[in-house]
């Protein structure tokens, strides 16, 4: 792993009970880079999220993140150690308000990551300062994106694993999302992103790993993926 | 009128009692959820400790509110020890094990409770300041239970302050719904339900506490109290805290009032509400459960969402070597009576009718996927109904025995049709609830069942009155039916049975009425549970309202569960290991619920699949299949 690297994934193996997901996935990740695993449905793009980030745990290989080996982590641990996690299925606490829901978020601030405060995320997510006291049961698809993004961000986290962000949104939801992302980068944080949707990838990452059936099929930057029309037609077209 | 005021705030008084126990128990629930059986023992030792903290200590004491702190963080800590001890341990282990083991931790402290204090019982203190009566409306009333009632609020009060103004609370809240998130936000989860554990068990033992001047101090506190707490948490709704409250207090004035209400007639039979005092909770209990099935103010549970997610495995033919055995458990299980003597002869009877109770319990916990924490009733239906067919009709042993599992499967068709419509804890509730009912009309209705002296001269028929004889009619007729209840799970009944239990969604799209399918199969096993206890009445000659009681239930799930749920060979291995541990036990020892707790939790811990779960995975491995 080059000393550059914020996030290093080194072949790592993952098992649902005895079916083999995961297959020596390797994933390298600089500070500050947006990176985005692309793939279909069941490809293995959320299982190596929730590898990463603890809630699985590998059978084989090892993730290094901030240069401490955190394989085998407790999540929490993996949280505190300045890894966000975003999960696809937005996971708000319904009976807690906006309010709340960033509480539960909120660790101390760090040197080396983007300090949060509410009033800050309110700027960039300016609908949640609009609603700081609805339970996040009462929110639409695309305000519960919103906020499981700030309540990550209230950990004030180095890096965020984004499981696809842009999934069951509005066009226009999803272009505010890209908007975010670009947002968020330019604050400093690093972004690991899966998604399904290649226009809304090639609108904000910088380097791409196309995942399929559990293993890395391509890797490249997105001006690369972009020249590549037959890796394209192979991985990603439905 | 004035009569009515005073019985209205005893009410109160109570429901304050009530609410301190079932709001832990709710809380411990809300974020771990583990329900709680120990939750009665931190209130017993709640009511010891006080007790030895106000009065008995070696050096002085601490005077009534020193003691009542005391023991309040005393049991805190004790239930601090027991989260990390055990069940840290097992928190993504089935539900059913974490019951298991608590109910292990019930057994342990009774044992230990019993060596420290005494089989007697203990006279609390009075609150000093607080002793005698005031008047109001012309009626006395002891200046404690104006204590009391002030005390419900205002923890209520606290704990809402506690869960909605600190981010402990906040977080408390957030886990509730969804831990493994909590988890990846950065929250140390360990740590969160170590102080949710520590303040549910401090709220039990106040209750406990709290109770000194009221009432004398048992050893009976603890099953008592929890079988209350459970309906509850059940009406008020799992994890809310203002729903324990409201229901705690339906429960008391309930109760309050029926003791002194009139005895009236209905259809001829005098009712004598007062004496009846145990069955109304439970029917409060269901009825709210059928209108309102997550309880008053409860709300549909958040599916607490597990690390590690547990897929049933298959149930497939037993291999061809698990036959052998099979055949070769059912040769000695023959040739046992030529070395057992007249004792051996007995417990072996006893094995092979638990054998039948396990296996009926099985079939709906395991293919059917209803937990039942109530199954006795069924089994206490078949005892009575077979007893009651002797005692009061003089009905031969062959007829008693075809009515036994005739009562049990009336019952199994009555309350069936109300626990089919919920599922998970809930259903479980039901399930206690109603086998509390029997309970309490066997325990209570003395003219026609004899209360707690129960029905004695239940003797098997001449030909049958031989220990050998009877225990072949207990073999053939219990094997039979364990043998029949294995057959339906491979017919369409017990496929369609499975079917509902996977996906209830799916099932009911391909045309099944899991509803109806579920309905039959709880009747089924409530017949074969009828058969095992009206066997078990003829066994022993005499049935007691105990047959019908929460230990009794809980003896089933343990073999049950001790066999693993999800092998069909389960039960019978769970029933040999429990039924064989029991006896020997109780011989051996008068501390046998110590070692027999211990002995649960030390399974629990070291099988969490059970040991005929446990064996299958290690036979599958060795033959590098998929289990």
């Amino acid at each position: 792993m080059s000393s550059a690297d914020l996030l290093a994934v080194e072949g790592i193996h993952t098992y649902y009970g005895r079916a083999h997901i995961l297959a020596d996935i390797t994933l390298h990740v600089r500070r500050g880079e947006v990176v985005v695993l692309l793939g279909r449905n069941g490809a293995g793009k959320s299982t190596t999220m929730k590898t990463i980030m603890g809630l699985l745990r590998p059978a084989a290989g090892r993730i290094v993140f901030g240069g401490q080996d955190i394989t085998g982590w407790a999540p929490y641990a993996i949280a505190r150690a300045g890894l966000g996690y975003v999960p696809e299925d937005r996971r708000v606490f319904t009976d807690l308000t906006v309010m709340e829901n960033l509480e539960v978020g909120r660790q101390p601030p760090r040197a080396d990551a983007p300090q949060w405060t509410p009033e800050r995320l309110f700027k960039i997510f300016p609908n949640l300062g609009e609603m700081r006291n609805r339970p996040g049961g009462r929110m639409s698809g695309g305000e519960q994106q919103m906020l499981t993004i700030a309540r990550t961000l209230m950990g004030n986290p180095r890096a965020i694993l984004l499981d696809e962000p842009s999934e069951g949104l509005a066009p226009v939801i999803v272009d505010q999302m890209a908007d975010t992302i670009l947002a968020l980068k330019r604050e400093g944080l690093t972004v690991i992103l899966s998604e399904q949707n290649l226009h809304f990838a090639t609108r904000v990452s910088d380097r791409a790993y196309i995942i399929e059936k559990g293993r890395i099929r391509y890797y490249g930057t997105m001006a690369e993926l972009a020249a590549n029309e037959a890796v394209r037609a192979q991985y990603l077209s439905v | 009128m004035d009569f009515v005021v005073a019985q209205f705030l005893t009410g109160l008084a109570s429901a304050s009692s009530l609410f301190l126990v079932a709001s832990g128990l709710s809380i411990i629930f809300g974020v771990s959820r583990i329900v709680n059986f120990a939750h009665g023992s931190f209130y017993m030792l709640g009511a010891y400790l006080g007790w030895t903290f106000v009065t008995n200590l070696p050096y002085g004491h601490l005077g009534f509110w020193g003691g009542v702190l005391a023991a309040t963080v005393a049991v805190g800590l004790i239930g601090v020890a027991i989260e990390i001890v055990l069940l840290r341990r097992i928190y993504a282990a089935p539900e059913l094990f974490q019951l298991l083991a608590t109910f292990g931790v019930v057994l342990v402290v009774q044992d230990l409770t019993l060596a420290i204090w005494g089989p007697q019982d203990l006279l609390g203190p009075r609150a000093p300041g607080l002793r005698g009566a005031v008047e109001i409306l012309g009626q006395r009333f002891p200046r404690y239970e104006l204590l009391l009632i002030v005390v419900g609020p205002v923890v209520l009060g606290l704990l809402w302050l506690l869960f909605h103004r600190t981010r402990w609370g906040t977080l408390v809240r957030a886990a509730t719904q969804d831990r493994e998130m909590v988890g990846a936000l950065g929250v140390d989860q360990k740590l969160l339900f170590t102080s949710v554990f520590f303040l549910g068990a401090c709220l039990a033992g106040l209750g406990g506490a709290l109770q000194l001047p009221r009432e004398p101090v048992t050893l009976a506190m603890d099953l008592s109290i929890i079988a209350d707490a459970f309906v509850v948490v059940v009406v008020g709704g799992m994890g809310s805290i203002a729903g324990a409250y409201l229901a705690a207090l339906l429960i008391a004035e309930l109760q309050a009032f029926m003791l002194v209400a009139p005895p009236f007639t209905v259809l001829g039979i005098e009712i004598v509400l007062s004496k009846m005092t145990l069955i109304p909770s439970f029917i409060v209990m269901a009825v709210v459960l059928i209108v309102r099935p997550y309880g008053l103010l409860g709300r549909p549970m958040a599916h607490a969402r597990a690390v590690t997610g547990m897929i049933e495995p298959v149930v497939r033919p037993a291999p061809r070597e698990l036959k052998l055995v099979g055949l070769a458990t059912l040769a000695v299980l023959l040739l046992a009576p030529l070395a057992a003597g007249d004792y051996g002869l007995i417990v072996l009877t006893e094995i092979v009718i638990f054998v039948l109770f396990a296996a009926s319990l099985h079939f709906i916990m395991g293919p059917g996927g209803m937990v039942s924490f109530g199954h006795a009733a069924y089994f206490g239906l078949g005892a009575y109904g077979a007893a009651l067919a002797v005692k009061h009709f003089a009905a031969p042993m062959s007829v008693a025995l075809i009515l036994a599992p005739l009562a049990a499967g009336l019952g199994g068709v009555l309350f069936g049709w109300f626990v089919v419509r919920l599922s998970g804890v809930y259903l479980a509730m039901l399930t206690l609830a109603f086998a509390q009912i029997v309970w309490s009309i066997a325990f209570q209705w003395v003219e026609v069942t004899g209360g707690d002296n129960g029905i004695l001269g239940v003797w098997p028929a001449e030909w049958a009155s031989n220990a050998y004889a009877f225990y072949y009619l207990a073999l053939v007729l219990c094997v039979a039916g364990a043998l029949l209840l294995r057959r339906i799970i491979y017919a369409p009944l017990g496929y369609a049975l499975r079917a509902g239990r996977d996906s209830p969604l799916r099932a009911e799209a391909i045309g099944i009425p899991v509803a109806r399918i579920q309905w039959a199969a709880f009747t089924c096993a409530a017949l074969f549970a009828g058969l095992a206890g009206g066997l078990f009445a003829f066994s022993k000659g005499s049935v007691f309202p105990t047959y019908v009681s929460i230990p009794r239930s809980v003896d089933a799930l343990m073999m049950v569960l001790l066999g693993g749920v999800q092998t069909i060979s389960g039960p019978i291995v769970g029933a040999i290991v429990y039924a064989g541990l029991h006896e020997q036990l109780s011989r051996l020892t008068d501390y046998w619920r110590l070692i027999l707790g211990l002995a649960i939790i030390v399974l629990v811990l070291a099988f969490p699949q059970g040991i005929a779960g446990a064996a299958q995975r290690w036979w599958y491995r060795g033959k590098g299949e998929v289990a």
